[in-house]
């Protein structure tokens, strides 16, 4: 009998052991993880900080659902792997046998070197403890600065507006995720934060984080300027956690490297999700994505492989779908390039493929605070980000993903790009028609 | 259809029983439970969400209550037995 070792308890880690259950009915599953919570959405923390949903939803799995899986759960870091033996071993040095494992150990929030950055009220977003104690000093805390960029620095500052906490928001350089978002969308973004009492500081890097006692008393700019707060937010970005892949001799770049079937450089461990660096056919390199949809399906397609089968990893065109200052906005395949100064490499929700900005000229439309912006390609569109409202991302995300010839529309959409939205929608009208009409015949 | 009037279609609850039950498109759901939570009769619209399975639950009202808070447009009403469009959950084949 098969005893299979799994560790991480996120979304990749998840769909392996559904995936390796739905093969192996017989087999010993562990699942290993050191977040003393297990498995919940980390997503959902961000509407946890608003209070949109209180804490015991977070958790999709019920005990129920984990007995169906017969997975037994075990609380514990994995510090070392040894391949050849097929072995690992644990914090509280306990050794465990498998046959198959799986690294799903997600990212952690990267750590700014800024004097200070160990008081107490410095926080990060990276779990659910995490929510709990910026919850907690929220209740107290007059007022915030946030450091960093992406959708977890939005949705820190977010949750603090919730929370009645004043809120100053700093950017290094003149706007927000300026190598995903245009100009406009970061205007946008930024002027509905500001409606909400947020106070931008642009061209603002913090110099130090200032001490009364053991505690945050506030900020000092590089520019000398001082802002007072009870509570900082980190959210410059995230790193894969490779840790336990470099102690056991496993390939690591960026993040662990792995082949088209999701196996890591040593037989038998595989990876899957934000630690693994996954080849992007696409553009030929190998990258990262921080993403639930990719995490899941690489989870999966990781399972099923380590249960016998032999199913190649296709990486598809990345696609998120997030709310950035309450307008839900999805991003789909290229539209950005450079660098953020507010962060580090990648963050969460995040994918580095979408900075990698095509030779595609761009469209774009407005009306009232909706924001349509495609990228169009030769006979395809390369990537496009809807903000507001939602009615044609499903269009975008299936014509961009699976490379639907625009060619018949291209010149329309270059040259009136008032009626975008329109063109776009009627091709899709018509698209879909005449598809359905071809499977059927 | 105009692109403007596809932004003030209204999701009242008569076009939603004429136009069927929620679907989810699995691909953009990040598993938050906020449709699980807004639902006033407690139908577990996540594990639909996580499945990749329509809400045919006789006791859903098509109340929209999940379609409409879930902060990913995760979750439409589809009509029944008519037409639909391509499978978005193929592109991961």
């Amino acid at each position: 009998m098969r005893q299979y070792v799994i560790i991480g308890s996120g979304a990749a880690g998840i769909a392996a052991a559904e995936a390796i259950r739905s093969l192996d009915h017989q087999a010993t599953l562990l699942l290993i993880s050191d977040d003393p919570h297990g498995y919940y959405s980390r997503p959902g923390l961000a509407y946890y900080l608003t209070g949109e949903i209180p804490e015991d939803m977070l958790f999709p799995f019920q005990e129920t659902d984990f007995h169906k899986l017969r997975v037994r759960r075990i609380k514990a870091r994995a510090v070392r792997v040894f391949p050849q033996k097929h072995q690992i071993e644990l914090d509280n040095g306990t050794k465990i046998d498998f046959d198959r494992m799986l690294i799903a150990t997600g990212a952690s929030a990267a750590k700014p070197k800024i004097p200070g950055i160990e008081l107490e009220g410095v926080v990060k977003l990276d779990n659910l403890d995490d929510a709990r104690h910026i919850l907690k000093l929220s209740r107290k805390a007059r007022s915030a600065v946030v450091i960093g960029g992406g959708i977890t620095a939005l949705e820190l500052v977010e949750g603090l507006v919730a929370r009645r906490v004043k809120t100053h928001y700093l950017l290094r350089g003149e706007r927000y995720w300026s190598n995903v978002l245009d100009e406009i969308e970061s205007r946008i973004v930024e002027h509905r934060l500001r409606e909400e009492g947020v106070q931008i500081h642009y061209h603002t890097e913090t110099a130090q984080i200032l001490a009364k006692g053991s505690k945050v008393a506030g900020i000092q700019t590089m520019d000398g300027r001082q802002i007072a707060c009870n509570l900082v937010a980190v959210a410059i970005g995230i790193k894969p956690r490779i840790e336990l892949a470099v102690h056991s001799d496993i390939r690591v770049e960026r993040g662990v490297m792995v082949d088209e079937y999701m196996q890591t450089s040593a037989e038998h461990i595989f990876a899957a999700g934000d630690v693994a660096q996954v080849y992007d056919p696409i553009t030929g390199k190998s990258v990262l994505d921080s993403l639930w949809g990719p995490a899941r399906e690489q989870g999966r397609v990781a399972g099923l492989n380590m249960a016998g089968m032999h199913i190649p990893y296709t990486k598809t065109i990345a696609f998120n779908v997030t709310r950035l200052a309450n307008l839900t906005t999805t991003i789909i395949g290229a539209v950005g390039n450079g660098r953020d100064e507010d962060l580090l490499g990648i963050a969460r929700g995040d994918s580095e493929t979408w900075r990698q900005l095509p030779d595609a000229i761009a469209a774009q439309a407005n009306f009232d605070v909706n924001r349509l912006r495609i990228l169009i390609g030769e006979g395809t569109l390369r990537g496009a980000i809807v903000m507001g409202d939602q009615t044609l991302s499903q269009a975008l995300q299936y014509i961009v993903l699976r490379q639907v010839n625009i060619q018949e529309i291209r010149e329309q959409l270059l040259k009136n790009t008032a009626s975008l939205g329109d063109t776009i929608a009627d091709f899709w009208t018509d698209w879909t028609t005449r598809y359905e009409n071809a499977r059927q015949s | 259809m105009k692109f403007s009037h596809l932004f003030h279609q209204e999701k009242t609850r008569r076009q939603a029983l004429v136009q069927g039950f929620v679907v989810p498109e699995t691909a953009r759901c990040v598993q938050c439970g906020i449709c699980s939570y807004n639902c006033p009769i407690k139908i577990d619209v996540r594990r639909h969400a996580w499945l990749g399975e329509p809400v045919k639950d006789s006791h859903c009202l098509t109340c929209g209550e999940c379609v409409t808070r879930c902060p990913r447009g995760v979750l439409r009403f589809e009509r029944t037995h008519l037409f639909s469009s391509p499978n978005l959950e193929q592109v991961h084949d």
